[in-house]
Parts: structure tokens; C-alpha cells; sequence
């Protein structure tokens, strides 16, 4: 599979010297490496969701609790989620770390996720969310740890968008 | 029963616990019966309550969280069980007052609880260890002190009359109650939250 261990691991590792200590999940495939990162590891609590929308809720208990958190979730979740990100995390000013696999741009191959991949942009400013992509290694651990301190310090979600430069090695 | 007279009957048992409610007439009638810090009234977002307390009861397993849940918002997170069920935090009780209506919106609309759904039943096939069904106060009230006691992740459906109260007031406003509620939590228990970095 052409997911790339090596940033997932990369994304893993920022997470964690972040200070994630609890990561909820609904995988697709660019996310297995990162799940299975979290799941193999005994000091990360790995909550496999049923639905994305689950996770923010989840995430606001567990700040509500003192433990920073992150959502691994392909942007259709995200489109999904949207209700309880303005009811739960907007609303009561929530600090929320979502890593959103971006599907649906140039390069992608599976129609289906093309529809989601053009409107994820637009509903991330229509909702007033900072978002930032990442799509090299270069970027990832400093992003990671600057979206987690904007969050911190505004106490509203942030998105960091898993593009596929990043997590996808094609086969040239 | 009326789920006012359940909730005033469990709350010496609750009072001193994490307990989040969801909106409306349950939280206005837990907060008639005396407003605690350690008490989350989740006034929108449908459906999270239980999400929420998952949360909690994963990221502080020195406290028990009790979720005060409702029949139309398990309706809404049916999956939410079987995730619960399979991360089976044992301090975690989830209460569904059942009155097989969406109350705030008037006694016509009824769910399906009303007709055809069973919320023990799909909690006890969702994996959930602990389940049981109360329609008596008496009844529940064992019931809820046994599920503490149990150290076990359990779902208790007390069946109520749909009747609520007249007004919905609370006091303190959402945002102060989710600090205050913050706050509480750092105070409670007797070990550091998991990855507590500012302690």
C-alpha cells in the first residue's frame, strides 16, 4: 500500500510531543499508518469511532477533563461533523485538533471523492476554522505544534489538512 | 415516574460525581434540584452527551461519570453505544430517561421507543456490559447505586412519564458552567489527569 509509513510516523511523532494524549479515529486509507501508530502505542488512549461526529465529542470531554486530544478523520468526516463542531466545540469554546486526509484534489483518482475534495476549503472558512495544509515533511512537525497552540489559546478547533503529497507515494 | 422525582431520588447518589446532562427539561430539572460545579449541562450539540462523558471517563479514570441521557438524543448516536461499549470505560453510567417523546417540542411527536425501539436492548447487543430497565423511582435508585458500586460501564433506561417543567431556566450561563466545570474536574479525584501538562 502506498500510504507512507514514514509521515505518518512523522505526523505521529508531532502529535505526540504536542502533548496528544487521546486520539479518536475513523480510518480511511491514507489514516492506517497513523492508527495503527496510535493503537500500537500504550501511552495514547485510541477511541475508534462509529461516526466522526462522535470524536467532538469525545475531544470536548477530554479537555473538559485536562487531556489535549486529536481527530484523525477524511474530510468527508469533517463535512459530516459540521453540526457538532458549531453546537459543541464553537459554542462552547473548545479547543480541537482535527487532522483531515484532504481527498478529492488534483491527483485523485476515485470519483466518488471528488465532490467533497472541491467543498472541504470553503466550509472550513465559511465556519471560521484556521486550517493549514500540509504537503511535505518540512512543514509537519513545526504545524502541528503551532495549530495546537493556536487552539490552546483561542480554545476553537483547527484544521491541519493531510494532503496527498504527504501521505500518498505513487508508484512514478 | 416522573423524571423529576428519579432525578431528585438519585442525586445524593450522583451529587458528588461527574455528571453531564443533556439540554432542555433534563437539565433544567437537575439543575432544580441543586447546582454543583462538577455538573455539565450540554444545552446543544444533540446526541453528545454520552460522547462527552466517554471522553471524561477515558481521560479521568479516578472520577465516575454519570451522562443523563435522553431517548431522542440516543436515537440520534445509536453508534456512539457500540462505541462506548467497545472502549468500556468502567467508570462510566449512562441513564436514559425514556419518555418516548421529543418533550420540547410538544407530547406529538413521539420515537421510536414509543413504537418498536428498545434502548436496553440495543445497548445490551451494542456490547454494553451492564444493563438494566427501571419503572420505579425505588428501582432505579437501587439500581444506579449498584451500577456505581459495580466498576463497570453500564446503561440504565428509566422509563418516565413526558412531562417536564414549566421553565428551562438556568443559572449559570453555558460558558461559565463550562469553565466552572473545568475547573471542578481538576479538583476532583485523587490522580493527575493522563497527560496533564500544566500540573
Amino acid at each position: 500500500m502506498p500510504v507512507s509509513s514514514q509521515n505518518s510516523q512523522l505526523i505521529y511523532d508531532a502529535l505526540k510531543s504536542a502533548g496528544v494524549r487521546l486520539v479518536s479515529a475513523l480510518p480511511e486509507t491514507w489514516l492506517v499508518h497513523l492508527v495503527g501508530l496510535a493503537d500500537d502505542d500504550p501511552e495514547m488512549i485510541l477511541v475508534r469511532l462509529a461516526k466522526e461526529e462522535e470524536g467532538i465529542g469525545i475531544s470536548a470531554g477530554a479537555h473538559l477533563a485536562g487531556v489535549s486530544s486529536a481527530m484523525l478523520m477524511q474530510n468527508h468526516g469533517f463535512l459530516a461533523s459540521v453540526n457538532s463542531i458549531v453546537s459543541l466545540a464553537q459554542l462552547y469554546r473548545i479547543p480541537l485538533l482535527m487532522l483531515i486526509s484532504f481527498r478529492g484534489e488534483f491527483g485523485e483518482t476515485d470519483p466518488w471523492q471528488t465532490e467533497g475534495g472541491g467543498v472541504t476549503i470553503p466550509v472550513l472558512d465559511a465556519l471560521g476554522i484556521p486550517w493549514k495544509r500540509l504537503d511535505s515533511p518540512s512543514v509537519v512537525k513545526k504545524s502541528i505544534q503551532d495549530a495546537m497552540t493556536l487552539s490552546s489559546a483561542n480554545l476553537r478547533p483547527v484544521a491541519l489538512l493531510l494532503c496527498r503529497d504527504l501521505m500518498w507515494e505513487d508508484a512514478n | 415516574m416522573k423524571r423529576i422525582d428519579a432525578i431528585q431520588a438519585i442525586y445524593p447518589a450522583i451529587a458528588d460525581h461527574v455528571v453531564v446532562t443533556i439540554m432542555g427539561a433534563t437539565a433544567a430539572e437537575l439543575f432544580a434540584c441543586g447546582h454543583r460545579p462538577n455538573f455539565f449541562y450540554l444545552e446543544h450539540a444533540m446526541g453528545l452527551a454520552s460522547s462527552m462523558g466517554l471522553g471524561i471517563a477515558l481521560a479521568r479514570p479516578d472520577l465516575k461519570v454519570i451522562v443523563l441521557d435522553g431517548d431522542g438524543s440516543v436515537l440520534m448516536n445509536l453508534g456512539g453505544l457500540s462505541t462506548m461499549a467497545r472502549s468500556g470505560p468502567p467508570n462510566l453510567v449512562q441513564i436514559v430517561f425514556d419518555n418516548e417523546v421529543l418533550l420540547s417540542v410538544g407530547v406529538s411527536f413521539t420515537t421510536a421507543t414509543a413504537d418498536v425501539a428498545n434502548i436496553e436492548g440495543i445497548a445490551r447487543e451494542s456490547g454494553v456490559p451492564r444493563t438494566a430497565t427501571c419503572k420505579r423511582v425505588e428501582e432505579l435508585r437501587e439500581c444506579v447505586d449498584m451500577a456505581l458500586a459495580s466498576n463497570e460501564l453500564t446503561t440504565i433506561v428509566a422509563k418516565v412519564e413526558p412531562v417536564g417543567p414549566k421553565s428551562f431556566f438556568i443559572d449559570p450561563h453555558m460558558l461559565e458552567n463550562r469553565f466552572e466545570f473545568e475547573r471542578a474536574l481538576r479538583r476532583m479525584g485523587d490522580s493527575k489527569p493522563i497527560g496533564d501538562v500544566n500540573e
